[in-house]
């Protein structure tokens, strides 16, 4: 008995030290260079959303016609726009606006979409089609369109453009769950806990809720992209953010007519969403990899 | 050959346009306060508001209103715009070609760029010209179409001056002139969705580049050329068909983005008026044909996918 406690303390000395999963995908994720450059271009973004208002040189509203149209210098970093104001500090401002249109819409898709998903895909048949055949409805509408009659309900408004956003992709996340649940609950220790009596309620949230999380997550991180894409094109119509608040697709909208004389107006709000879409992209692609290196 | 599939997709197909007719009903029904004060302005009588919610039908019940519409519509009646009082069918019918002429111009422009790059990607892996398509490919994913568009306007029309930035003259009228006026917005929509399909042709093809029979077709001594197209393009086609049929609906969303800022009289322009202007029926109008073209497409690949590939059961 004592040797095989012994032999026992050896093999467990000689076996790596046991981990969770969440450190192997980190562990995975930190060499991911893609995925990293993503997290790095998202921190940027945050951290800018974050401290972008009490850093920002100049306050974003503020007109100066005296200091129309000016180029890039030391002084206004990014330039002027037709009214005098720094671009630098409305981007910074406008970061804000695509973080928090981006988290609300994609959370407000996200978690609809993946109840929706799990009671279709764990749900009896009429439940299940139910649920998808009102997905396909939805799945009809170009993105764009919809979400444009859907502001036409809603009315104008950064608020209801992130209704009308995290509306439109509900679908999405709906069928991404559902593929989720249909393998998840094959699983034996799904038969397992309803053997031992365990209700569906519970089967749904404790077992099979954080089995699915890995595609939800990487689409989370993909939608993030398309949301601040839709923001960005609802506020070049006039639908989303509205004047004198700064969010880059309402920037390239007002600056539109002096793309000529003043190229600056038209570049750097279209860079900004430009890197934090490709961050977005990046990250999703990094987290799949991590997340399940066989689904690459 | 199995025709259940056939009727299967058709009666679907009709189930989805049923849906969506019943979502496009619900707009009028949803919007906030009166539809028929809302097309007749704060200062209307309220006799001259009760006259027009019995005109429009308003005063009926929900389900009434629903099927008499949905007759209507079956009849190409779609109702006349709150705004100018005229007919939404024929308002529709005016902008389609537009639209559907950017839509196609679009997937020649994107093929034209995606086919080239994503097999040449696929023939030399991790070669520079990979990485570059690569890069391309990201990038186009990440430039939202409305500043690609601006950028485009910027270097062709102000830059070089070879193509003008906006407006639209009717293919009937002058067709070398409808012609520079699509290149730029079907540029745009193509280049978009290039970046996309060059992604799935690179791997198609280099997933067939690896079967036995690309192996056996190089061992005979075939020219590379013929390898690839005789071989390796013809099974890959499959997969790069359905995926540029899928593709499609993403077109039309971009499509609706690229005509509003180029002004193109398209349906992409139409519903963004209307929904500016508060013409509920003229959008209802307009969103039901987007989404019944988005539908015919959807079936259209399904069916294509059916009859490419005979040894595909369902």
């Amino acid at each position: 008995m004592a040797t095989m406690q012994i032999s026992n303390n050896q093999m467990s000395n000689n076996m790596p030290p046991r981990r969770s999963l969440w450190q192997d995908v980190m562990q995975r994720f930190s060499k991911h260079r893609v995925g990293m450059l993503g997290a790095f271009i998202i921190g940027v973004l945050v951290i800018t959303a974050l401290v972008g208002p009490i850093l920002a040189p100049y306050e974003p509203n503020k007109m100066n016609f005296s200091s129309a149209f000016l180029a890039p210098s030391l002084k206004h970093p990014l330039g002027t726009d037709d009214f005098g104001r720094d671009i630098l500090s409305r981007i910074m401002h406008g970061a804000g606006v695509s973080v928090r249109v981006g988290v609300v819409a994609v959370s407000l898709a996200a978690s609809v979409g993946t109840v929706l998903g799990m009671l279709a895909g764990y749900g009896r048949r009429i439940v299940d089609e139910a649920i998808m055949r009102s997905m396909d409805i939805l799945l009809a509408f170009p993105t764009i369109l919809l979400a444009l009659a859907i502001m036409a309900i809603l009315g104008k408004g950064v608020n209801n453009a992130m209704i009308a956003i995290g509306i439109v992709y509900i679908p999405i996340f709906a069928r991404i769950a559902r593929s989720a649940v249909l393998s998840v609950k094959q699983e034996e220790f799904i038969m397992a806990s309803v053997a031992l009596g365990a209700g569906d309620i519970h089967i749904l949230w404790r077992h099979i809720f954080p089995n699915i999380l890995a595609p939800i997550i990487v689409e989370t991180s993909l939608s993030l992209s398309f949301a601040i894409l839709a923001e960005a094109a609802l506020s070049f119509f006039g639908l989303g953010t509205q004047p004198p608040d700064a969010s880059w697709g309402r920037m390239l909208s007002e600056g539109r007519d002096f793309f000529n004389q003043s190229i600056w107006i038209g570049i750097f709000p279209g860079v900004a969403i430009m890197f934090s879409v490709m961050g977005f992209n990046f990250l999703g692609d990094g987290l799949r990899d991590s997340l399940d290196p066989g689904m690459k | 050959m199995n025709y259940r599939f056939v009727v299967q997709r058709l009666l679907f197909a009709g189930f989805v346009v049923l849906g969506v007719t019943f979502v496009v009903f619900m707009i009028i029904q949803l919007i906030p306060g009166d539809p028929a004060r809302v097309s007749l302005g704060l200062q209307a009588t309220e006799e001259l508001v009760a006259q027009r919610r019995i005109n429009m039908g308003l005063d009926r019940p929900v389900l009434e209103q629903y099927t008499t519409w949905v007759t209507n519509m079956a009849q190409g009646d779609m109702g006349r715009s709150m705004l100018t009082g005229q007919s939404v069918s024929a308002m529709v019918m005016q902008r389609l070609p537009t639209t559907l002429q950017l839509t196609g111009l679009s997937i020649i422009f994107g093929m034209l760029v995606a086919f080239p790059l994503g097999i040449i990607s696929a023939m030399r892996p991790n070669s520079p010209i990979d990485v570059i398509a690569s890069i391309l490919s990201q990038l186009g994913i990440a430039v939202p179409d409305f500043w690609m568009a601006i950028l485009l306007v910027l270097l062709f029309s102000s830059t070089l001056g070879v193509l003008p930035p906006s407006g639209y003259t009717p293919i009937s009228e002058d067709f070398g002139d409808w012609l520079s006026h699509m290149i730029l917005p079907a540029l745009t929509a193509g280049l978009i969705s290039a970046s996309i399909q060059t992604r799935f042709i690179r791997s198609a093809m280099l997933e067939v580049l690896s079967q036995t029979y690309i192996r056996t077709a190089r061992a005979k001594g075939l020219r590379e050329s013929v390898v690839i197209r005789r071989h390796a393009l013809r099974n890959a086609l499959i997969t790069i068909v359905t995926i540029i049929g899928l593709q499609v609906t993403a077109l039309l969303s971009a499509v609706v983005v690229i005509e509003i800022v180029f002004n193109l009289p398209g349906l992409g322009r139409l519903v963004l008026d209307s929904v500016l202007d508060r013409d509920y029926t003229l959008l209802q109008g307009s969103v039901f044909v987007m989404a019944l073209l988005v539908t015919i497409i959807n079936l259209g690949v399904d069916m294509l996918y059916f009859f490419l590939d005979p040894r595909i059961e369902y």
